[in-house]
């Protein structure tokens, strides 16, 4: 880590947004929710991103609106420390390092913060310090419970913060806080009928003295009386068919929602327990409520990465989807066109996702089959994909039946319709080959384009476009082209060469080179001992390079000219990644519980950059995007960034990047400067203004062809400072009339200018 | 440990009636049952739900209500009549008509001065109870339907009554209608259907409660006569409420086989303002609930599926204890079988008629578990129908299976069989009327006499010969102190096998042992706390061994008038805690005549030898050791074996009997069979079918 000092591994752009229950602002305007180290500000009316709270240094865990103050949120994350925003404007109040290891959950009420530390997961509450300093250490500390669970939505507050209720597998706890007295009760574990009584899920009646909880069989039980160590007593519910993943009262306490992987919203009736309604196929199941403190919105969060926005009559309002990343079967790609990312999305779906905009554009249907979400069914799956490259072609191959013989796949390719602007299905091929697909790519020539598949039946295949001579004219259907194999092994991985000019295909331990024009074999490779595990050609000035490594951790070029081995290098690579904008080459290496990455040209054998314990898992997919702006960044080991962002996803489905110290100071500068617009929401009247206004703006644009940016006239700023500023700080009206009315004086710009301009 | 030739027995088609009515006696813990065929059962609910009386009900006799006053029982039915049980004789003591058409409900106040019943033609008739009959006193404001549910308000000056489609509060004092109180019909379809109140509850801070044929347990305020709030409980109906004394745990039976448990509970912790709040469900039942009644420390329901339920509520028990478990009883807890252990007959006591059957023989003698080949099959020789509209309260069949006698409420009947080949013919050579007729009914061994169990604890003696029978006299207790007041009457009387002595326990857990060669009564068992459920005396040694409720077992020896050595043995070491676990009673003691020193008792679960020599158990020892023993060596099995040999092999056990050839009969009825052959459950919509 020492000599990376400013390049750092961060969770920016595809986190989790449901990682923790979502909050909604007390006026319902925004959607607060964690989102790696970021905390992220949505609009519930538009669904649109408006900013993020940046500066904690690590995952954030939980975010809780201040009750003293419903414009300030807490947060606290893994680097230990609470940190208190003003989340309309973005601003840091104060920090609190919290001193117990890492913070992992917070929970508040009335000025006692509880949290947790994951070790042995303590449930510890911290007297937060009132002082005015912006740091503070927060030292005052006493132990709830040294135990707890793991889950936070096992712990919960009670009425007016009064007790805190936590569960720990089958015990319920509640800790009464003025009595310091902790009353414990414990279910069995089974009973004949069958039931899991493990608890899932608390939450506590916000006005009366009730618990609910949920338990792993899917039963609610609402307990009441909870002071008597005998006379408790609970009333049991069942409607979930699995665990209840949530539970939340709403603020009047008048309903209980609950969620689970059925992804159905239960509304139950406080009080009147057989009356529910139900709010059905949501997406992914259930992981957290939340619902505004009027009651007017609900939010759920998804195990899809998504939050729902769902008004109180029950209907869904707005839609935040994040980055799916539960089951990822395909590579990570980059959609030549739009420059999104391009991984499984929803089950039998490609998703489409825009890093830079860390927003989710589109899902593409794949399967296009309705998916059922029931647990150990075996449904069509999209496990392969591959981008031509131009982006105008899309192969992908669904299978199924991977726990059973009886394999079923499809190859389907897709061709991207200009009109629609979305990929259209143009070939189904039902019987591609006899065995499962283990490999694919397309030819990255410009001119004609060729897929190449390489299957478990010691085949691989070319396909290319409209060589059946019965297709007809208008419609230009893929057939198979050339079928070739080597020693009836079984092929491992086939890759194009820069140019098109070579294919290879490696078989076992054995690299053969093919020319995709006569379909004559050029050579063989081989590398004994170890089947080989990737093979990627070298690009640009390397292209003369094969690079390949196999199981046996070795990693080895070859030198395409004199079909030699160039050089090897004993290391364990997981995923070699090569840059397609450089010649750069990315080698993620696992060793001792701990990754390492490598980055180096196949030229030379000395790694331009390394970075050793990138994670503590296994990498397996990675990819470089391209940067919108190139970084001109001199460093040698931050020179490979300059043009593309390599982003890579650990074996717990986080995405990670590597940023440089000159682009988060970019980063900070930029969102210094952010001030929420006045125009939250698009509305009808926004719309017709903002029209004008750019119109206005493409005014401005041709008037000043030399700067490429639109400038605000003086005035503007003027009066948005003047209507922007908290009205308790501005300056007397006596300092501001002159400045007012300075601002109405048109400045010497030369060209005269429509008055009205400034004024819309 | 013995091998036996077992007789497995599954044709005895014996049908539990279903419960209709409960009533619980806090005082005397006692709680009656009634069910659909009109027997009316009495529970000791300390004494482990030990079933003390049975009185056997009558044709066309349908009991709707049972209420305790004091510690007298009446029931009504849709007979039209008021009856009043006489329990320590077990039978009816009269019977009052009301002239109301059909009674639905009978409820008897808290001062245990009246009695009011809701009748067919819309009447609540207050009957007041005199010191030994029930006089009718007047009747409330006539009503357009009939009276379904009727609730004394615990002062006793209000009374709710439910009908069809409302409530209605009367005052006692001047027989008026005070408030009426609509319920609600069901949306959509059921709209046309008239709304049940089937149960109502009268609290005494003036809180109605009422369950309907709606799914509604509703509860409404009777100063201002509205509804406060409703739960649905169900879908179906709420048939039977029940409020526990202290007025804050309410539970609710309903169609569906469900008991729901309501509490009065504060919603803020440490504050006075409680609210009703449905809290437990129960499903033990498969069928419709008819009864429910909340005895502070379990909840006991009864219902179409003919088994008494007693669910305990684990926060009202003190401690923990096989007394507080869960516990369903199905069968009676006396013997409905007699067999004739010298000629392989069997006789099968149904409510309204007999049957005795002949045992089926086997070839081939087989290894352990292995089911022999059947020679001839068992065959029914006899079906002899009751006289009268009486149900059968006791039968016996005599050990040579020469006579059948039976007792009715009003008569005994004793029957002289004739078997000559296949031909089977009886004649009667004994008809009794009231006053002997019999609670429990025994031949002696050799089949000369017969000992008939009767009121105040005494034995009448009929001697029995080819030529016919005479009646010899009467066995009665010593007089002694404890002889002033009614005696109840006698129950279990086995005969030793010499002829020479007698025993006989009652319901007051009393046992007397008569000498039969003198005809006079011999000396009296020390009285126990638990109620005797078997008993037998040995045919050597002439020790009488007895069963108790409470799964403790005595040995006492009559010639010495004293406890054996053992049985001081048991009561000093204890008994295993699994043995004491065991929720039904023993139903019989035997003694192998091949191993003296041998026991063999049964309950429904399970059959158990005891051999008296061998050591006794305690806690730590395992229990169940038959298959450990199996697996150890031969020389290792002295160490670990103890004195209690258990067979599970056969299940819902009715009778275990040991023939004279060595061979055991043991009567099973499965409960699935019994399940089989209820009516159809109401029909529920269950996840994933």
């Amino acid at each position: 880590m020492v000599e990376t000092s400013d390049i750092r591994v961060v969770r920016c752009g595809g986190s989790k947004v449901n990682l923790t229950p979502p909050i909604i602002s007390s006026d319902s305007r925004f959607v607060l929710c964690t989102s790696g180290d970021l905390v992220k500000v949505y609009s519930t009316r538009t669904e649109e991103w408006l900013h993020s709270l940046q500066g904690h240094t690590n995952q954030v865990t939980g975010i809780t609106l201040n009750p003293a103050n419903h414009l300030q949120v807490y947060s606290c994350s893994v680097d230990g420390t609470v940190k208190l925003w003003d989340f309309i404007d973005g601003i840091l109040i104060k920090v609190q390092l919290v001193e117990v290891h890492e913070t992992v959950e917070i929970f508040l009420s009335s000025g006692l913060c509880v949290s947790a530390c994951p070790e042995c997961f303590q449930l510890v509450s911290v007297h937060l310090p009132k002082s005015a300093e912006q740091e503070v250490e927060a030292k005052e500390m006493s132990a709830v419970s040294s135990h707890i669970s793991k889950n936070p939505s096992c712990t919960a507050f009670g009425r007016g913060g009064e007790y805190i209720a936590f569960a720990r597998h089958l015990q319920l706890n509640v800790y009464f806080f003025r009595k310091q007295k902790t009353y414990s009760f414990s279910l069995k574990a089974t009973d004949k009928k069958g039931a899991k009584n493990a608890f899932t899920c608390i939450a506590c009646h916000p006005t009366d003295d009730c618990i609910a909880t949920g338990h792993e069989d899917g039963k609610i039980r609402l307990w009441r009386n909870f002071i008597h160590k005998k006379e408790y007593t609970y009333s049991t519910q069942h409607w979930h068919h699995n665990a209840v993943n949530t539970l939340c009262f709403t603020p009047e306490g008048t309903h209980l929602l609950s969620g689970g992987i059925e992804s159905v919203l239960v509304q139950w009736q406080y009080g009147a327990d057989n009356r529910k309604e139900f709010l059905p196929r949501l997406g992914g199941s259930i992981l957290h409520i939340s619902a505004s403190s009027d009651g007017q919105l609900f939010c759920t969060s998804h195990s899809d990465n998504k939050i729902t926005v769902i008004e109180s009559s029950f209907k869904v309002c707005g839609v935040i989807q994040g980055l799916v990343k539960d089951a990822v079967l395909t590579d990570l790609m980059i959609d030549p066109r739009s420059k999104a990312l391009v991984l499984n999305g929803k089950p039998g779906h490609l998703q489409f996702y825009s890093l830079l905009r860390d927003k989710h554009l589109y899902n593409l249907d794949i399967v296009q089959q309705e998916y059922i979400y029931e647990a150990g069914l075996d449904q069509f799956e999209v496990v392969k994909a591959a981008f031509d490259i131009k982006g105008s072609w899309l192969a992908t191959v669904e299978e199924r039946g991977k726990k059973s013989s009886d394999l079923e796949f499809f190859l389907k390719l897709w061709a991207f319709d200009e009109r629609t602007q979305s990929f259209v299905l143009n070939t189904t091929i039902t019987a591609a080959h006899t065995d499962r697909i283990i490999s694919m790519c397309f030819s990255s020539s410009e001119e004609t384009t060729m897929l190449v598949t390489a299957a478990e039946d010691s085949q691989f295949k070319a396909w290319c476009q409209g060589a059946d001579a019965d297709t007809q004219q208008d419609q230009n259907f893929w057939s198979c082209d050339f079928v070739g194999s080597y020693h009836k092994l079984n092929p491992t991985n086939c890759s194009f060469s820069a140019d098109s000019s070579l294919l290879a295909v490696s078989f076992q331990e054995v690299i053969t080179i093919w020319s995709p024009d006569t379909w004559e074999m050029l050579t063989t490779l081989c590398q004994p001992p170890g089947v080989i595990r990737d093979l990627c050609f070298g690009r640009l000035s390397c292209s003369k390079y094969l690079l390949g490594t196999t199981t046996k951790n070795l990693l080895c070029c070859w030198n395409l000219l004199t079909c030699e081995l160039e050089w090897s290098t004993s290391v364990d690579v997981s995923k070699l990644q090569p840059d397609p904008f450089s010649e750069n080459v990315a080698a993620f290496s696992y060793q001792s519980k701990h990754t390492d990455l490598f980055v180096f040209k196949p030229s030379e054998p000395r790694p331009l950059f390394t970075n050793k314990n990138v994670c503590s898992e296994k990498v397996h997919r990675a990819v470089f995007v391209p940067r919108e702006e190139p970084l001109n960044s001199c460093d040698e080991s931050t020179q490979w960034l300059n043009r593309s962002q390599l982003y890579f996803l650990t074996q717990n489905m986080d995405l990670l990047t590597f940023s440089t110290a000159t682009e988060e100071d970019r980063m900070l500068s930029s969102s210094k400067q952010l001030v929420i617009d006045d125009s939250v929401a698009v509305t009808p009247f926004y719309l017709l203004l903002g029209k004008h206004r750019q119109q206005q703006q493409k005014l401005n644009t041709q008037s000043h062809p030399v700067s490429d940016k639109p400038q605000q006239t003086q005035g503007s700023v003027t009066i948005k400072e003047l209507l922007h500023t908290p009205a308790h700080v501005l300056p007397a009206a006596s300092v501001l009339c002159s400045m007012f009315v300075n601002s109405f004086l048109i400045s010497n710009t030369g060209v005269q200018q429509d008055p009205l301009s400034w004024l819309t | 440990m013995g091998e036996f030739k077992v007789h497995r027995v599954r044709f005895f088609d014996y049908m539990p009636s279903g419960i209709r009515a409960l009533a619980f006696n806090r005082d005397i813990e006692r709680i009656a049952v009634a069910r659909m065929d009109g027997s009316v059962e009495v529970f000791h609910c300390s004494d482990r739900f030990f079933q003390e009386k049975i009185i056997p009900g009558r044709e066309q006799c349908g009991i709707e209500g049972l209420s305790w006053v004091g510690e007298r029982l009446f029931s009504a039915g849709l007979n039209g009549g008021i009856t009043e049980y006489d329990l320590t004789n077990q039978k009816v003591k009269y019977t009052v008509d009301a002239y109301g058409g059909p009674i639905w409900t009978i409820a008897g106040n808290q001062q245990g001065t009246h009695l009011a019943v809701g009748c067919e033609d819309g009447t609540v008739k207050l009957f007041e109870v005199n010191e030994d009959k029930i006089q009718f006193e007047r009747n409330l404001d006539r009503q357009k339907s009939r009276i379904i549910s009727l609730s004394w308000h615990p002062s006793g000056s209000k009374i709710a009554a439910g009908m069809m489609d409302m409530i209605q509060i009367f005052n006692v004092e001047t027989g008026h209608s005070v408030h009426r109180l609509l319920a609600d019909r069901g949306v959509g379809t059921s709209r046309s259907k008239e709304c049940v109140v089937w149960s109502v509850v009268y609290l005494s801070d003036g809180t109605i409660i009422s369950g309907d044929s709606v799914g509604m347990v509703k509860l409404w305020d009777d100063q201002t006569g509205t509804l406060i709030k409703s739960h649905n409980v169900t879908k179906c109906d709420v048939l039977a409420l029940s409020v526990s004394q202290n007025e804050d745990s309410l539970v609710a039976g309903t169609s569906e086989g469900t008991v729901v448990q309501f509490q009065f509970i504060s919603m803020v912790l440490g504050k006075d303002d409680k609210e009703w709040v449905r809290t437990r469900t129960f499903k033990n039942h498969t069928h419709d609930i008819r009864a429910v009644a909340e005895i502070t420390t379990a909840v006991v329901s009864g219902g179409m599926d003919a088994q008494l339920v007693v669910r305990p509520l684990l926060d009202k028990v003190e401690v923990r204890s096989a007394a507080s478990a869960l516990r369903k009883i199905h069968f009676p807890h006396r013997r409905l079988v007699s067999c004739a252990r010298k000629s392989g007959l069997m006789l099968f006591q149904y409510p309204g008629h007999l049957e005795l059957w002949r045992l089926g023989e086997s070839e081939g003698k087989g290894e352990d578990d292995i089911h022999l080949f059947v020679k001839r099959n068992p065959e029914k020789l006899l079906h002899l129908k009751v006289k009268g509209e009486d149900h059968i309260r006791c039968s016996a069949v005599s050990p040579c299976g020469e006579w059948i006698v039976y007792s009715t409420a009003s008569s005994l009947r004793l029957y002289r069989l004739h078997c000559d080949n296949n031909n089977v013919s009886i004649t009667k050579v004994l008809q009794i009327s009231t006053e002997l007729s019999a609670n429990q009914l025994c031949f002696s061994s050799d089949s000369s006499h017969l000992f008939s169990a009767s009121t105040q604890s005494s034995v009448h003696l009929v001697s029995l010969s080819q030529s016919g029978c005479k009646f010899v006299g009467t066995l009665k207790p010593k007089s002694g102190e404890r002889t002033i007041g009614i005696r109840e009457s006698s129950k279990i009387i086995p005969a030793s096998e010499d002829g020479k002595w007698l025993a006989s326990a009652n319901s007051d857990h009393e046992v007397h042992i008569y000498n039969l060669q003198t005809r006079k009564a011999h000396c009296t068992v020390p009285v126990y706390s638990s109620a005797v459920t078997a008993m037998g005396i040995h045919p050597t040694t002439n020790c009488l061994f007895m069963m108790y409720a409470d799964q403790q077992m005595c040995e006492y020896s009559i010639e010495q008038k004293q406890y054996t050595d053992w049985s001081r043995m048991v009561q000093r070491k204890g008994l295993h805690r699994f043995w004491m676990e065991r929720d039904t009673p023993c139903l019989n003691v035997m003694f192998n005549p091949q191993h003296p020193s041998h026991v063999i008792l049964h309950d429904t679960y399970m059959l158990c030898i005891i051999d008296q020599s061998l050591p006794l158990p305690d806690d730590k020892t395992q229990f169940y050791n038959q298959l450990t023993l199996k697996s150890l060596p031969e020389e290792q099995r002295k160490s670990h074996s103890h004195a209690f040999k258990v067979c599970k092999t056969f299940k819902d056990i009715l009778c275990v009997e040991l023939m004279s050839d060595q061979s055991l009969v043991v009567v099973e009825r499965p409960l699935e069979d019994v399940a089989s052959q209820l009516p159809a459950p109401i029909k529920q919509k269950k996840f994933a079918t």
